[in-house]
């Protein structure tokens, strides 16, 4: 029977109330929203807070709605209405496409927007998204609200701007109207980690791209991205040449290794294939085909 | 701590340690051991119970974040000596053949069947998809949530 060690249990029912309990509890507390991450890492000792702090009772950081010309995503909204929801549903397909195929229904219903972020584990797949989207994150401590962009919100595996005695609260993504988004991903059965996944958008003015975004988990790309295969894309027509070139950059820049999914030449390749794929479609979805 | 958690429609109260699992604190604490406990890794589904309504794994929900909430088991599936249509597809359609991973499927299929009464196949695989079966190779758990849908759906039919 696999056990966390011994810690101690708070429970927080306001965001000011979690940063109190931060601030008094000091480096080695941790929060726990869905928990189906960090407990499973808990029973293996790879963590070991001395305090828990539950933040399920934070309704305040659970909701999806569009402020200005951003869709803001509070930390607490869980996997599943993230996977439901008709605002994101409208304005960008790669929710869904991502989200159908993280985890299965059950951790789903737990698992939440911030909590996967702030796991930062390398194979993630909302940090693709974000990364693709160029979501900017929200940090709060009991002094003040900062700012980081998604693609600088990584530190490193498992590690993330978020210090002690701060709460990511919320992530926002622009609107992009004239936009097409896609996600893309390969598993070895139902619930597993990707293999390699691929999220991205492209924005067109008539034929040309005027914005584009990519993003990649699971094979060691920076900050979940490939930069210079956007530039390839900017300003183009997104041409089949275009993007072909493009994905096959992705898989040139990435840095997989080679473990029990597979070697590094077979996932290189599976990210140029993916990432072909999830441009294509964003092309055609911003075309109007809204298959 | 203590905790007070409605279980199966009843309070329960308890003094326990923080580290206590939710599957054991059901099934140790209050010897409900219908809900089983199988990969301890979130993978398996075995341990599925209902928190506030919603399906979740309970090995990997601490027992102290349901407190002040209610959890529904298994064996808080049937009412009256009437067992749900589930539990009696599982039985009209041989939907098991060791009972290990049933619990969970069940739970999960309930809560399937209260949002989308009449579920196709694809709906079906995708909501036990967080259940692994090593037995039956899910072709019978499958038709026996079909018939578990086709029989409340005929209930319902007959009362109104």
């Amino acid at each position: 029977m696999q056990v966390p060690a011994v810690f101690d249990y708070e429970r927080a029912s306001t965001v000011e109330d979690a940063l109190a309990l931060l601030v008094r509890h000091g480096p080695e507390a941790r929060l726990i929203a869905g928990g189906h991450s960090l407990l499973p890492m808990m029973k293996l000792r790879l963590a070991r807070p001395d305090v828990v702090i539950d933040i399920n009772e934070l309704k305040e950081l659970d909701y999806i709605r569009v402020e200005g010309d951003e869709l803001a995503i509070g930390a607490m909204t869980r996997h599943a209405t993230v996977l439901e929801s008709p605002l994101l549903a409208q304005h960008y397909h790669i929710f869904a496409e991502a989200e159908r195929v993280i985890a299965d229904p059950l951790v789903r219903n737990r698992g939440t927007v911030g909590g996967s972020l702030c796991q930062a584990d390398p194979s993630e797949d909302l940090s693709a998204v974000f990364a693709a989207l160029r979501g900017r994150v929200m940090i709060r401590s009991a002094t003040q609200t900062r700012t980081v962009d998604a693609r600088g919100f990584h530190v490193g595996p498992y590690q993330t701007e978020v210090r002690d005695a701060e709460i990511l609260t919320e992530v926002r993504v622009p609107l992009r109207p004239g936009s097409g988004s896609c996600y893309q991903k390969v598993e070895r059965r139902a619930g597993d980690w990707s293999i390699a996944a691929a999220g991205a958008f492209v924005q067109l003015e008539g034929d040309l791209v005027v914005d584009v975004g990519i993003g990649i988990t699971a094979v060691g790309a920076e900050q979940f991205t490939c930069s210079e295969a956007e530039e390839i894309l900017r300003g183009s027509d997104g041409s089949e040449s275009v993007v072909e070139t493009a994905a096959r950059r992705c898989g040139e820049l990435c840095n997989p290794s080679a473990d029990q999914r597979g070697p590094v030449d077979y996932k290189r390749h599976l990210v140029a294939v993916l990432v072909g794929r999830a441009l294509t479609k964003s092309i055609a979805r911003a075309k109007g085909d809204m298959s | 701590m203590r905790v007070a958690i409605k279980v199966n429609g009843q309070e329960c109260s308890s003094e326990i340690e923080p580290r206590l699992l939710l599957v054991h604190f059901l099934r140790s604490t209050l010897g409900l051991t219908g809900t089983h406990w199988g990969c301890d890794t979130s993978n398996c589904g075995a341990c599925t119970v209902w928190l506030d309504g919603v399906p979740v794994k309970s090995c990997t929900t601490l027992a102290a974040m349901a407190d002040g909430h209610e959890v529904k088991t298994i064996e808080g599936l049937e009412s009256s000596g009437v067992l749900d249509p589930v539990q009696q597809g599982f039985i009209e359609e041989h939907g098991l053949q060791c009972g290990f991973c049933t619990p969970g499927m069940m739970m999960a299929a309930r809560a399937l069947l209260d949002r989308n009464p009449d579920p196709d196949e694809a709906t079906i695989r995708e909501a036990i998809s967080g259940n692994l079966c090593r037995c039956t190779g899910y072709e019978n758990i499958v038709r026996a949530i079909r018939w578990a849908a086709a029989h409340q759906t005929a209930q319902e039919g007959a009362i109104a």
